[in-house]
């Protein structure tokens, strides 16, 4: 039999309008794939949904009272609204901005199925509009869901018709294009510039900063202060303060202007038509330098690499540390070590946690505990349950963030560990150990800083550091023996992991424990809580409260982390996943 | 060297490896061969005690690789087909880290990698992370890893994946040197040409049974093709269909 090559012509170029259709439709398809097989998405839908519900009442309930209340303050209220709306707006398009930045580093630059895409007769043109809108698709999802509850809240205060939403529709998509389309363009360059890789390891790092920042800057400006008439007149003259400088270079100040305007009867087509105009002059912008750089640019990332590995003595330096473990688990733990501090995505977190210690301690040092010299004594009590109740709760939550994926992320490479004579206790032992000491270290930072900011007894520091430890060790067996039982091989994103359903179990579980643990304590040492209120005699805890606090704790943690261990050794021993 | 005694591995309702009993002597080079799906990465992952057989046993210098798996592995060194390895350490770094799962650390193991690393031409790169390498430098890497404790005996699944023609010459050397000096080799490929030429026994298997076992003589005889090449005995001993299907594809 013969093969006639006459039969393999050469199509023409697929158009470009044609190309964006044929290049997402493999996103949409394997998207809705995923949700149709129920693996990922489709077993969870019921539980977004109703969380997504859930957080869009308490947001609306929330932002309605809280605008009801800023539009009735005499003068200034009404500003007060819109300029509140203003920044909602400018704190979106900045998310907006870092989000398509590195979402444009991955569907540019980095997707795996960009050789298919560029092997294929496509229009360049066509696979700019595919992978910009799978860039501002994959930004801006999340930040509309945030978005609808504001738009929401306006429309129920200022009584906004229904056409208002369709107003807010028009306006919004430029508000989401201009970002994509910025992002995208600055992604080019910057990968012109410095290597993929490497790009994407910067803006991690700047994300994660700009999102610290954030964070720090919110709570110190303390907004709990709204529900006292003191505070509410601090943030009054912070917000004068802002008065001045509203930019009208921004897209957030436009669209602001498009929704007040309308809200106030007042709407003027000129901010739609400078949106518009604007997203589609940075469209056009970004099609033109994406015609000139990105052959080139995607060609570079293909060929960027880091040379020389900096810090060898450090590492000689933290495995001589390490010599005691013996060799096995030694190796293990500087593998572990060597991969978190090289990859920027896993280290930068370290920042966030940075960020939340610092916001933790810092609500245990405003918090108004001292206020009534009489009831002090019990609110100090009832807060050292709480610390170690949310203390339990943040360390879950790390858990989960860097213990559960610790086995899901060998994935590929199991086959290394599998084939070799290494005793899988020994593989669990140095997983444990790597995720519990770092852990141990915050919990500890947590516990004993912001007791001593209470100004507790010195028996109830000890009780509660003990507790800490304790917990600390139960939870991170937990969140190792959730993550080598329900492993996500195939996701090579760390923070993606623990979204899957053996990380909200890990959650259920972890929080469960954390419960019976601060019920018992607290069954142990009610006595000596109560009598901090004003009408009991106050005395210290006695001898035997504190035993039977310690020994529940301990009784409950031993169970909590001793099964959990030996359900993850078990299990890794028979060759997991 | 390697004794496998009715090894079976089902994936649902799926059976991949159907009882196989297979004798790989010591000293030698031994392929299996096969179409794809076949069932030769599942035999070669039970071998290398990567995957957990549902029945039947595999004895490596007679330590049972479920029962007695420490020893079993320590004379083993496996080769996967896709070289996924660590891709935030160095070459050398991943090296030493296979080295030290077998036990094995100090000056020896130090210039046994270095040694390793200029064999492959990958000294320079030594330093440099392993997502840095080309998909045929990152083979070179795995089999070092496999080579870097000096093992008894390798299981190789498609040794010659992305490898150029220096490379690929340099293992034909390097696995006929490892043969001669006492080593065994268990070597699945899809290189007709490579296991004719290579290797001193062979082993078909289909449909996740072994249908041929033996020299090249003695396959030639179980297939009835005189003097046929290994391409013509596969196709006979494994079914032609899907080649005709192919040329059909092709000639649309």
């Amino acid at each position: 039999m013969s093969v006639d090559a006459r039969s393999f012509a050469a199509p023409d170029p697929i158009p470009a309008g044609r190309a964006i259709l044929v290049l997402l439709r493999p996103k949409l398809l394997s998207a809705l794939g995923r949700s149709a097989k129920g693996r990922t998405i489709g077993s969870r839908i019921p539980l977004l949904a109703g969380s997504a519900l859930l957080a869009f009442v308490f947001l609306f309930i929330v932002g309605t009272r809280l605008l009801s209340a800023l539009r009735e303050v005499p003068d200034v209220g009404p500003l007060l609204a819109s300029k509140l709306l203003g920044l909602a707006l400018l704190l979106f398009l900045g998310i907006l901005l870092l989000s398509n930045l590195i979402a444009a580093l991955s569907s540019f630059f980095l997707a795996k199925d960009l050789g298919l895409v560029h092997e294929a007769p496509v229009d360049w043109l066509g696979v700019y509009g595919a992978r910009l809108l799978e860039t501002l698709g994959s930004s801006s999802w999340m930040v509309l869901l945030m978005l609808a509850p504001v738009v929401a809240v306006y429309q129920s205060v200022y009584g906004g018709d229904a056409f208002f939403y369709l107003i807010a529709v028009v306006t919004l998509v430029p508000y989401l294009i201009i970002p994509a389309a910025i992002g995208s363009a600055i992604t080019l360059v910057l990968v012109r510039v410095f290597p993929a890789r490497r790009t994407r390891d910067i803006l991690a790092f700047v994300s994660v900063i700009a999102g610290a920042l954030l964070v720090v800057g919110l709570r110190v400006l303390r907004p709990e202060r709204l529900v006292n008439p003191e505070g509410f007149r601090n943030l009054v003259d912070f917000l004068a303060l802002l008065r001045g400088p509203s930019s009208l270079w921004l897209p957030s100040e436009w669209l602001a202007q498009s929704l007040t305007g309308y809200l106030d009867g007042a709407f003027d087509p000129f901010w739609l038509w400078l949106s518009w105009s604007t997203a589609a002059a940075l469209v056009a912008l970004g099609a033109g330098l994406h015609r000139w750089l990105y052959e080139q640019c995607y060609t570079r990332a293909q060929e960027g690499t880091e040379s020389g590995q900096r810090g060898d003595r450090l590492w000689r330096l933290f495995g001589a540390m390490l010599r005691p473990l013996g060799l096995a688990r030694r190796e293990l733990v500087l593998k572990d070590a060597r991969i978190f501090f090289r990859d920027a995505t896993q280290w930068s977190q370290l920042l966030v946690l940075g960020v939340l210690l610092f916001v933790y301690v810092y609500n245990i040092r405003v918090l108004p505990v001292q206020t009534s010299e009489t009831l002090s004594r019990f609110l100090v009590a009832m807060v050292v349950f709480l610390n170690l109740a949310l203390a339990g709760f943040i360390l879950a939550a790390v858990a989960a963030r860097f213990v559960f994926p610790a086995y899901s992320l060998e994935g590929r490479t199991l086959w290394l560990l599998r084939s070799s004579p290494l005793d899988p206790a020994t593989f669990v032992w140095s997983k444990y150990w790597s995720g519990a000491v770092p852990i141990l270290v915050l919990a500890l930072a947590l516990t004993v800083l912001t007791n001593w900011i209470l100004g507790v007894a010195p028996m109830v520091m000890t009780l509660s550091v003990v507790s800490i430890i304790a917990l600390t060790l139960a939870l991170v067996a937990q969140a190792l023996a959730w993550g080598v039982t329900m492993p996500r091989f195939e996701t090579a994103n760390a923070a993606q992991i623990p979204t899957s359903l053996g990380g909200m179990l890990f959650m259920l579980t972890s929080l469960l424990s954390l419960a019976a643990v601060i019920a018992g304590q607290f069954w142990a040492m009610r006595g000596y809580v109560y009598s901090g209120l004003p009408w009991r005699e106050t005395r210290d805890p006695t001898g035997i409260e504190l035993l039977s606090a310690f020994a529940i704790t301990i009784t409950v943690t031993a169970v909590a982390g001793f099964f959990p261990y030996r359900i993850a050794r078990r299990r890794v021993a028979r060759g997991a996943g | 060297m390697i004794r496998l005694e009715g090894l079976t591995k089902t994936y649902g309702s799926f059976t991949a490896v159907d009882g196989i009993d297979l004798d790989v002597p010591k000293g030698g080079l031994f392929g299996l061969l096969g179409p794809n799906g076949a069932g030769k990465t599942s035999s070669l992952r039970m071998i290398a005690g990567i995957l957990r057989p549902d029945a039947g046993r595999v004895l490596v210098d007679g330590f049972d690789i479920v029962e007695d798996p420490y020893r079993a592995k320590a004379r083993l060194g496996y080769i996967p087909d896709r070289p996924f390895v660590y891709e935030k350490l160095t070459g050398r770094e991943l090296l030493r880290f296979c080295a030290a799962l077998y036990g094995q650390e100090g000056e020896e193991i130090e210039e046994r990698i270095l040694e390793l690393l200029q064999l492959w031409d990958l000294d320079r790169w030594g330093d440099e992370l392993v997502e840095t390498y080309s998909h045929g430098m990152r083979q070179k890497l795995i089999i070092s890893s496999a080579l870097v404790h000096r093992p008894r005996a390798l299981v190789i699944d498609e040794p010659m994946v992305g490898l150029d023609p220096k490379a690929a010459k340099l293992l034909k050397d390097l696995l006929r040197a490892f043969a001669d000096s006492g080593g065994t080799a268990l070597i699945s490929t899809h290189t007709l040409e490579f296991a004719e030429a290579l290797c001193d026994r062979l082993a078909v298997i289909n449909e996740g049974r072994i249908v041929a076992y033996g020299t090249m003589d003695e396959l030639r005889a179980s297939a009835e093709s005189d003097d046929r090449g290994l391409e013509e005995i596969f196709l006979r001993l494994t079914g032609g269909e899907s080649q005709a299907e192919l040329l059909r594809v092709l000639a649309g």
